[in-house]
């Protein structure tokens, strides 16, 4: 359980996040979704301690603030939204320092970074140095890192964590898909995903639960069908959306139109 | 509960099994580097003769004594650990700043511990004789450990904004830093006095040819301290290549990798150029010949880094001895014709480095 009240960010003069509520329960993929500049990024990096806040954090009842960070390491995996990487390391050599910041050693965390490779569909790329990749395949070669980081889902400890901003921004529709699958299938073995989402037909589609985001302040939280309306979300962000029934899987479907009113 | 197969056949990628082959062959040039820099020399005096004598219980002559135990092993010795110290500061640099070209030697962390040291030459005739004597060797090294830390400090602030190096704000800064400690060390050389001097040109042109077993007993404890203490922040930097936010999600504990990085980069350095002087390039063709070869994994960047460091600058000292024999050509010319070739070569291949 994440459990975060009344969190308050400034950067520079500005306040960028005010008061903000955010929960979220192991074994659900709880998806934030907002306009460009309303706070996505900023509360997970709040939530993964990267960043100064007012407020109250706890995960799994233990206030982050207070770990190591080789023992928050062993809590959560981060996916940043933009990843970056000095040096020519290849493929493996990244995704096993993943495995290795897990706490994994030997052939273990070997066979481990293979394994997250091939979750991402990138089996065979491991001897490619990263900067020679496409911008998709970095992104996925970055997921892989995170997931070897914190592979199990539930440890003895408790439920683990994985924090994803814009995991899908750079794929294309199949890759998506994986990748959301990947992560609902993470909270379904009983850990906790929390990722930033900017495509509303793919969160209704994997989203257990919907934090909206508007101006630094949470606009509406709660199931997909009670935040994904069509009314709440035309006004957030600024533009005709209309929500029809029997989307993806049965779900909802987000449909714009062309023309504002 | 890791319940996968485990891999048998090598894995594409995974140059770690290379890294360490490459370990083992560095360590036997070391060897033949060792040997030959003590078998070559001015006076007519033979390793292997000499050892001969020694195996045999015939022991040592009072020249093989002082030649050998004199002059060329504190020599080698001290290019041994000054080999070892600026290429391991060039890889630690390299690590901390996310770039290939930052070198201690470039970036004025050297000319900030020659300040230092200059500094320290000129105006220990100023302080009482006790306290001058109470500190005595101990004032050069240390002159420069302050020196080239205070000098590593600036360069981050300056050009680390928000966990990201500019790579042309460094550089620029570097060159600024370069110019002050060049004006700084031009007015005490000013002020010296004669012999002063003569200590004074010995630093300017990088040379291992003062080295004593005296100087040694003080630098050679701060280099091994800098480079034991390297070893702990192997896992720290490779984090840091992904970046600082990374590093902290991946359990870095990122300000203290920091912090010890650029302690240990200034007492190497520093030590390394108050026996030395300044003796550029090392730091920086070392650790970029490695990764090329295996890689930039730092647990074994940093200690092949060591070892091919340690090799070249025993070479470049020989190579300065017998060129113009029996004249003697400063060390650092040597270092920097090979090496500035080389960093322009780099440049030539990677100028994007420059846009980051
Ligand atoms: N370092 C900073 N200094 C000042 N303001 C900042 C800084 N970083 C972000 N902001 C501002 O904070 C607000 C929230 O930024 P944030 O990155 O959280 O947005 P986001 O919701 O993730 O947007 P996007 O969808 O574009 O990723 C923005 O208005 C942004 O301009
Ligand atoms: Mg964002």
């Amino acid at each position: 359980m994440i459990d975060a009240r009344q969190i308050e960010v400034s950067l520079g003069r500005r306040r960028v996040l005010n008061r903000v509520d955010f929960q979220a329960r192991a074994g659900e993929l709880t998806a934030i979704v907002g306009p460009n500049g309303s706070g996505k990024t900023t509360l997970i990096r709040a939530l993964t301690s990267e960043i100064g806040f007012t407020g109250q954090l706890r995960i799994n009842d233990r206030d982050p603030g207070q770990l190591k960070p080789w023992v928050l390491a062993q809590l959560r995996g981060v996916l940043a939204q933009s990843a970056q990487l000095a040096f020519p390391f290849t493929v493996f050599e990244v995704v096993r320092l993943g495995a290795e910041a897990g706490g994994h050693a030997g052939p273990e965390a070997t066979a481990l970074a293979q394994a997250a490779l091939a979750r991402v569909d990138l089996a065979g790329y491991e001897g490619r140095r990263y900067q020679a990749l496409s911008g998709g395949e970095q992104q996925r070669v970055q997921l892989a890192r995170v997931l070897c980081q914190v592979w199990d889902a539930v440890t003895p400890e408790g439920p683990r964590w994985l924090f994803l901003d814009e995991p899908v921004s750079a794929l294309d529709i199949g890759h998506q898909l994986q990748v959301m699958r990947l992560a609902r299938d993470y909270a379904r073995q009983g850990g906790g995903v929390v990722a930033v989402m900017h495509d509303l037909n793919l969160t209704a589609m994997f989203a257990d639960r919907i934090v909206l985001m508007e101006a630094g302040e949470i606009a509406a939280t709660g199931p997909v069908t009670e935040v994904l309306r069509a009314d709440i979300l035309s006004r957030v962000y600024g533009c005709r959306l209309n929500v029809m029934g029997a989307g993806g899987d049965a779900g909802l479907l987000v449909v714009p139109a062309a023309e504002p009113v | 509960m890791v319940a996968l197969s485990e891999p048998t056949a090598p894995v594409a990628g995974d140059r770690r099994g290379r890294a360490r082959q490459t370990t083992w062959g560095l360590a036997l040039l070391l060897l033949i580097a060792a040997w030959a820099s003590l078998a070559t020399g001015a006076a007519g005096v033979s390793l292997s003769e000499a050892l001969g004598r020694l195996i045999s219980g015939e022991g040592l002559s009072l020249q093989d004594r002082v030649v050998l135990g004199q002059i060329r092993l504190p020599r080698l010795v001290t290019g041994l650990l000054v080999g070892a110290a600026l290429a391991v500061s060039g890889a630690v640099m390299q690590g901390l700043f996310r770039n290939p070209l930052a070198d201690p030697g470039l970036v004025g962390v050297g000319a900030g511990a020659g300040l230092g040291a200059v500094a320290a030459i000129v105006l220990s005739g100023l302080l009482p004789a006790g306290l001058a004597a109470a500190t005595g060797m101990y004032t050069v090294p240390i002159a420069a450990f302050v020196g080239g830390w205070a000098a590593t400090l600036i360069l981050y602030r300056v050009s680390t904004r928000a966990g990201r190096t500019s790579v042309a704000t460094m550089l620029l800064a570097g060159i600024a830093m370069q110019a002050l400690a060049g004006a700084a060390t031009g007015l005490l050389v000013y002020a010296a006095d004669d012999s002063q001097l003569r200590d004074l040109t010995f630093w300017q042109l990088g040379s291992l040819a003062g080295a004593s077993w005296a100087k040694l007993a003080v630098a050679a404890p701060i280099i091994a301290i800098a480079l034991l203490g390297t070893w702990g922040l192997a896992r720290g930097l490779n984090g840091l290549a992904l970046g600082e936010a990374t590093a902290a999600h991946m359990g870095i504990p990122v300000q203290r990798v920091k912090n010890l990085s650029i302690l240990c980069v200034a007492a190497a350095t520093g030590a390394a150029v108050a026996v030395s002087g300044g003796i550029g390039f090392i730091g920086i063709v070392v650790p970029h010949l490695l990764r090329l070869a295996t890689g930039p994994d730092h647990r074994n960047l940093l200690p092949n880094a060591a070892l091919l460091g340690a090799s070249l600058l025993v070479g470049a000292d020989i190579f300065a001895r017998l060129v113009l024999a029996p004249a003697e050509l400063p060390i650092g010319i040597v270092t920097a014709l090979i090496g500035a070739p080389v960093f322009l070569w780099i440049l030539l291949r990677r100028r994007g480095l420059l846009d980051m």
